[in-house]
């Protein structure tokens, strides 16, 4: 398996084969998209104005980008050395999440040209996707500068590459308040809609939920991201990340499992707050304790099993879950409890386009990750640059 | 990061100054603003509508909208409930079901604009402003087409142009506000052939309605919509039925909408200003926790190679000594064997002087 996604011989693996097949679909789709316009390719309607190309591709997009800021700020400024292995990996998935998010959001709005007119032409200040807009610009470059340095390994400019390496502290710190700010405002962004999301999921402290849970996503994501990786590209990994790993999953588990158990005890204060337990006997409050106890408690549970008794298949799965679980939290906040008071006959379901189009830019993620792992040093430290940090 | 954090702070200085220009929403506000006090806004009476659907007309005509599926005159478009599309700024509903004898009873709906409207306070580009007469209006030159007020605006109002491709548009009631500076009235009270709306000013209407009220107590609810709701509106409402019965929702309270999200970005200077010192806060801890380790254990290794070296010295002038001592005894045993080997030669030599002999005569035997 693991010689596969790296032969060089023959083009016509499966990965390749499945992987062109949905680049051409999602060729296809975007010429549609912006030759006829959203209503040709979506199920977006006056009513649902947000479909999965919000819900997916920016919120949970940019939950589960999250490894880059935890993990950087874990290893430079909580001084977790020796999770060091676990930065670059972390940082390039960041990036390209990031940048995926950024294309996934021309496809969305109306006239993508026109993105850079909140911060050159006028400036909405009162608007928490301004704040958004700002921050994750501002984000993907500190997250493009992070990840230079490997690109720059690569091409061997030594100079600039050690400048670079200089400013880690600053764009780790700069990267944290980024991601604190965005990452909470885009819980924040439905605030404003009380009216319209249902009163299990609406609190006050949506932007606070959002936050904590995007850890969670960041912590899951590099358990999740560094098992694949170990699978498929073992043969890209040096002896510190193949002795480090076991110990990143057990590490990063066990913080896992810490901040989701502070995660389940806010959203609970969240219930008590808005006095809402009522609502829990109904068809949406038991869908509400599907996410509590089954993408909240349970893998925080699983997690500290498998953390205790060193079971690292558990973590590994329970990543998998967690994940998931972020998933299906952003979900129902943007489509499933959003417009909860309308009839099902004026609700969002996807079109197939939408999902292919999502598909299509997770499977560009995943082809450009492969391009670079397998060239630059993200998995290896590079000969000419040992661990000097 | 110093340059990109003031910005940052620019950008919050700029949030607040949004706040006493008054221009566009409030946000991060506490104090009540009530309108501007020479504000329009039209008084929707639904005990006097009958459903002609003549305002839809009027609005189509005077905002140049395309031609409707169905024309105005069909009044069986009313069986089913609609909503504004980015065709119909306005829609009226027929309302069956409903607690009193006078039904149907009908609703019409437009945008409200709010006095503090949720929609403007949701743009990142400042596309929509609350005019001083009233009107909320849409610049179309910046939208960018996010939707985000869309999803704001509590009254489930602005639409979009999903099919275009390049020019798509936000598109909700201007309350003709190109008409009314001209001093004309908005299309559909100019159309309504029963009075059931008036346009005034704003404080004008409140009064009006709270005087029918008083007169016909038997007529109306006692609440007039859009008063106190989300803030307040422009747009008022009179009715004869509870306002549920009508499709109006009666539990969005009277918060302004950009109260909902002023605690969110008041969160942002704290992140800004407390983040950088705690955490660099953080890492000088660790920093100095390492250096303390790594100078605790250049200490431990320098006394113990210190240690060793004295133990090694020790050791090795001891080894000399032993070894000076043994070299000692060594010769002194050396030189007194040589010296007893000399004397025992000595003795030999005499003694066996006639086996030298012999053994000379031996060897001549055998060659
Ligand atoms: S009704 Fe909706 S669209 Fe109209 S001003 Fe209020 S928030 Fe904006
Ligand atoms: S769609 Fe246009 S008007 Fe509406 S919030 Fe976005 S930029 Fe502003
Ligand atoms: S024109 Fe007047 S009476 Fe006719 S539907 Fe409109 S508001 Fe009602």
């Amino acid at each position: 398996m693991s010689d596969e996604a790296s032969t060089t011989k023959s083009y016509l693996t499966p990965f390749n084969i499945i992987a062109g097949i949905i680049v051409i679909i999602g060729l296809f789709i975007t010429a549609l998209r912006f030759t006829k316009g959203l209503g040709a390719v979506t199920n977006l309607s006056d009513n649902n104005p947000w479909g999965i190309w919000i819900g997916f591709d920016l919120l949970v997009g940019v939950a589960l980008a999250a490894g880059g800021y935890v993990t950087s700020a874990a290893v430079y400024i909580f001084g977790m050395k020796r999770y060091h292995s676990a930065v670059r990996p972390a940082i390039l998935t960041g990036f390209l999440g990031y940048a995926l998010v950024v294309v996934a959001l021309n496809y969305d709005v109306g006239r993508p040209w026109r993105l850079p007119f909140p911060f050159i032409v006028q400036q909405g200040t009162t608007s928490l996707l301004f704040e958004v807009a700002a921050c994750v610009a501002l984000y993907l470059t500190v997250l493009f500068i992070e990840f230079t340095p490997a690109a720059m390994e690569w091409l061997g400019l030594k100079r600039a590459r050690n400048i670079v390496v200089k400013l880690t502290l600053l764009l780790t710190i700069f990267g944290v308040i980024l991601s604190t700010l965005h990452q909470s405002s885009l819980g924040a962004l439905f605030l404003i809609a009380p009216s319209k999301l249902h009163p299990l999921w609406y609190s006050p402290y949506l932007p606070v939920f959002f936050f904590v849970s995007s850890i969670i996503a960041g912590l899951s994501m590099v358990i999740f991201e560094s098992t694949l990786s170990h699978r498929y590209f073992a043969d890209k990994m040096d002896e510190a990340h193949l002795k480090e790993k076991d110990d990143i999953a057990l590490g990063f588990g066990k913080a896992a499992s810490l901040v989701l158990a502070g995660y389940f005890i806010i959203k609970v204060i969240g219930i008590s707050e808005g006095n809402n337990w009522h609502l829990l006997g109904t068809s949406y409050g038991l869908w509400f304790l599907v996410e509590l106890f089954g993408f909240v408690a349970l893998p925080c549970f699983l997690y500290a099993v498998g953390v205790r008794e060193k079971k690292l298949k558990l973590i590994k799965w329970t990543a998998v879950l967690t994940v998931l679980g972020i998933i299906v939290n952003r979900f129902n906040i943007c489509l499933v409890a959003f417009n909860w008071h309308l009839p099902s006959s004026e609700r969002y379901f996807p079109h197939w386009m939408e999902i292919g189009i999502s598909v299509f830019l997770v499977t560009a993620g995943l082809i450009a990750f492969r391009f670079i792992v397998t060239r630059m040093p993200i998995l290896y430290a590079h000969p000419d640059y040992p661990e000097e940090h | 990061m110093s340059i990109t954090r003031r910005k940052f702070l620019g950008w919050l200085g700029a949030a607040s100054l949004g706040t006493t220009l008054g221009t566009t929403a409030h946000a991060a506000s506490n104090k009540e603003f009530k309108g501007y006090p020479e504000s329009r806004g039209v008084l929707f009476d639904n005990t006097r509508c009958i459903g002609c659907r003549k305002c839809e007309q009027g609005c189509n005509k005077v905002n140049e909208l395309p031609a409707p599926d169905r024309p105005f005159d069909e009044l069986s478009v009313l069986e089913t409930k609609r909503r504004t599309t980015a065709k119909a700024y306005t829609v009226v509903n027929r309302y069956e079901k409903v607690s009193s004898p006078k039904a149907p009873v009908y609703s019409k709906i437009q945008c409200n604009h709010c006095l503090e409207p949720a929609c403007a306070s949701a743009c990142f580009v400042r596309a929509f402003s609350k005019t001083e007469i009233g009107a909320v209006t849409y610049d179309e030159s910046v939208c960018v087409g996010c939707r985000y007020c869309m999803i704001a605006c509590p009254f489930e109002i602005p639409t979009y142009e999903y099919d275009k491709a390049f020019t798509p548009r936000v598109m909700k009631c201007t309350m003709c506000h190109p008409r009314v500076i001209k001093g004309l009235l908005p299309g559909c009270v100019e159309a309504c052939p029963t009075e059931a709306l008036t346009y005034g000013k704003r404080d004008d209407l409140l009064r009006i309605g709270g005087e029918r009220i008083r007169k016909f107590p038997e007529r109306y609810v006692n609440h007039i919509y859009g008063e106190n709701e989300m803030g307040g509106t422009s747009w008022l409402y009179l009715s004869g039925v509870p306002f549920g019965e009508v499709g109006m929702r009666e539990d969005l309270g009277i918060t302004p909408a950009p109260k909902l999200t002023s605690g969110a970005l008041s969160g942002v200077p704290m992140v800004v200003g407390l983040w950088p010192v705690l955490l660099t806060g953080v890492y000088a801890i660790n920093k100095r926790k390492e250096r303390i380790e790594r100078e605790e254990k250049q200490l431990a290794v320098a006394d113990a190679l210190e240690k060793a070296r004295a133990e090694a010295e020790s050791k090795l002038a001891e080894a000399m000594e032993q070894a000076k001592k043994e070299k000692e005894a060594a010769i002194e045993k050396a030189v007194n064997t040589a010296m007893e080997e000399a004397a025992k030669a000595q003795t030999e030599e005499t003694a066996d002087a006639p086996t030298e002999e012999a053994a000379k005569n031996a060897g001549e035997e055998d060659a």
